[in-house]
């Protein structure tokens, strides 16, 4: 490896020795193509006539009504796809067109990051298979359809809970055995460097437009930006518009699924302790002897028990901050959100209004707030329907 | 205890290394068949400690895992049971563990109390040579054997390296893919063996899909010092539960035959 991937004390590569040469070849190849003007001119290129860059940003005012502050929405579920998960399928997939590979892996929680790679796949000619836990087919089918019509191979993974943490560890196991032809493309900022470094710069757009629009619109920087917290990619990808404006506060809102105190959730910064997973050290959801929890979310694309290694030092240096909002409080705010703005949010991105709801006239009426909507909740209709009908 | 080097160096023959998980399908069972493989030949065990996200390990040992977790197997209880097999036998005891493990445990503290069982090396799955630096002192001062991975992919450069923070000896993996019982051997075994001979005296022990005593006799005819065998071993377990005496008789017998044949 040319890097050590390290984030203050997170991050790293722990992985077998089997990866660290498959590692080494993406970590070289995206180092130089990352500023190569070809490659930028064609992700560029795509980025805007393929996907649909800059997404807008919007003032929702009906919502900011409601809470008593400004509330500005960064449309990542405009984008093609209906997620942020597109900036980064574009990015690896192309890198792995670039490296000559012809074939793509990923794991997938939500179905977003499994679709856009479906899309990618499609897109660049390359035979895509999508591991994806089991529970995760079952609760997001309408994703796991349209990843098929792409002519992606969704392999449904039982082990363990049948969710992200499984689909990785599948994935991770058939990369093993397929590294020479086949390109792993990581969905979020976690896994062994050079993931977290990779994903986060190809989510940066959402931050860089952000920031430029925010101040053509309102001649000022905001006063913080929320986004919901996975693996962490979308709120990466925002965050680090704003990192270097030491004034804007950033807020990154876990899932705490039934509740903390109950211990069925994914609030992994928020009551997670320092361990080693999935090729990285990160906070982690786990038991003293450091076995891995099975975590509970009713958001398939949070539910997972590590995340990105750059999270957890900017966490410990106290430049951004980690709360978590419950499930049932999100379902209501997924209510309340369309209702007033006509915008149906998916389940994660509805963590973040959520924390924005419990600030409810807790800020003066001239405070700016940027919200990522990393993406539309279409594929959640199914389950809010089941869990809190209209 | 006896030494690897000792192990090695008394053996006119590739060394019989047969894997376990501890505690698979249970502690009381385990140590029984772990014992009855010392009386049936075995020169080494490898043991693992079993892990809830087992990524280097196919289905056979991912299953032999969570039987051992669903047991109650814990770290504490997997020194325990290496320190009453150590107490059986004096054979050397190479651990396979994941790092979160030794990391909860306290690095230093874990290299400290392995060392204390019994145990002669801890093989990290997840640690690559890259961040050797993070176990090595450990070992050192609890002066434990070094063990690290070579797979076919890894680099003659690389493999130089691996071989020179080797005390013990080389895992070289014979295959690019996860642990779990193959009808033929990898193409890319024999080639493997031969190039780490040619750069290093560091012994060499070849795991992954070795799963006959032919395919073991071919794997020590190639120049290895040591052969590995663990889901073919596992496979017999799960195949037997509820019949201890059957699972031990196969094991049993399984070792002895590759045994003669090596």
């Amino acid at each position: 490896m040319i890097e050590k991937g390290r984030f203050g004390q997170f991050g790293g590569f722990y992985v077998p020795e089997v990866l660290i040469p498959a590692l080494e070849d993406i970590e070289a190849a995206f180092l130089h193509y990352k500023d190569d003007p070809k490659f930028v001119a064609d992700l560029d290129n795509l980025y805007k006539n393929y996907a649909g860059r800059p997404t807008p940003l919007y003032y929702a005012s009906r919502f900011s009504e409601y809470v008593g502050f400004r509330v500005y929405i960064k449309r990542e579920d405009l984008l093609h796809g209906g997620a942020h998960k597109t900036n980064n399928t574009l990015g690896q997939g192309l890198l792995a067109k670039y490296m000559g590979k012809k074939k793509i892996i990923a794991e997938t929680g939500a179905g977003q990051h499994g679709l856009a790679t479906a899309m990618a796949g499609a897109l660049f000619g390359l035979e895509t298979k999508i591991f994806m836990g089991a529970v995760d087919v079952e609760r997001q089918s309408v994703n796991v359809h349209k990843m098929k019509l792409c002519g992606a191979e969704v392999v449904p993974i039982t082990a363990g809970s049948g969710t992200l943490k499984d689909a990785i560890n599948d994935a991770l196991r058939y990369w093993t055995s397929h590294v020479e032809d086949t390109f792993y493309i990581f969905g979020t900022v976690c896994g062994p460097h050079p993931f977290p470094t990779i994903v986060k710069h190809f989510q940066s757009p959402i931050g860089k437009e952000a920031h430029e629009q925010v101040l053509k619109e309102t001649g000022s920087l905001p006063d913080m930006v929320v986004a919901c917290v996975g693996g962490g990619s979308n709120a990466m990808g925002i965050f680090s518009g704003f990192i270097d404006d030491k004034d804007v506060k950033l807020i990154g809102v876990e899932p705490a699924g039934h509740g903390l105190d109950t211990g069925e959730h994914a609030a992994t910064l928020v009551a997670g302790t320092i361990g080693i997973f999935h090729g990285a050290k990160s906070y982690l959801l786990q038991d003293k002897e450091g076995q891995v929890h099975e975590t509970e979310s009713i958001s398939a694309g949070l539910d997972y028990p590590a995340v990105g290694p750059e999270h957890c030092m900017l966490k410990d240096a106290g430049r951004a901050e980690y709360v978590s909002v419950e499930d049932k409080d999100v379902l209501d705010t997924f209510h309340l959100f369309t209702k007033l703005e006509g915008i149906i949010p998916a389940l994660e991105s509805t963590h973040a209004l959520t924390w924005l709801v419990q600030q409810k006239g807790k800020f003066s009426a001239d405070t700016t707030i940027i919200a990522n909507l990393s993406g539309r909740g279409d594929k959640d209709v199914g389950i809010v329907e089941e869990h809190s009908p209209v | 205890m006896a030494t690897y080097k000792e192990t090695f160096a008394s053996l006119d023959r590739a060394v019989l290394i047969p894997f376990f998980v501890i505690g698979d399908p249970d502690f009381d069972t385990s140590l029984g068949l772990v014992k009855s493989a010392i009386d049936a030949g075995a020169d080494v065990l490898e043991l693992g400690i079993a892990f809830s996200d087992p990524i280097a390990d196919g289905p056979t040992i991912q299953a032999a895992d969570i039987r051992a977790i669903k047991s109650g197997m814990t770290v504490d209880r997997g020194l325990e049971f290496i320190k009453l097999v150590t107490d059986y036998k004096p054979v050397p005891v190479g651990l396979l563990i994941y790092y979160n493990l030794v990391f909860q445990y306290g690095t230093e503290k874990f290299f400290a109390d392995f060392k204390a069982a019994g145990g002669s090396s801890i093989l990290i799955a997840d640690l690559s040579i890259d961040d050797a630096d993070e176990v090595i002192p450990a070992a050192e001062k609890a002066e434990l054997e070094t063990v690290f991975m070579v797979t076919p992919n890894t680099r003659d450069d690389r493999a130089k390296i691996i071989a020179e923070k080797s005390t013990g000896f080389i895992y070289t993996v014979s295959t690019l893919g996860v642990t779990g019982a193959r009808s033929a051997l990898s193409d890319m075994v024999k080639p493997l063996i031969a190039r780490l001979k040619a750069i290093t005296d560091t012994p060499v022990c070849v795991g992954f899909g070795i799963s006959s005593a032919d395919q073991a006799k071919q794997v020590a005819d190639a120049g290895a010092d040591g052969v590995i065998i663990g889901s073919k071993i596992v496979k017999m377990i799960e195949n037997n539960l509820g019949d201890i005496a059957a699972m031990t008789k196969e094991i049993s017998d399984f070792i002895k035959e590759v045994k003669s044949a090596l």
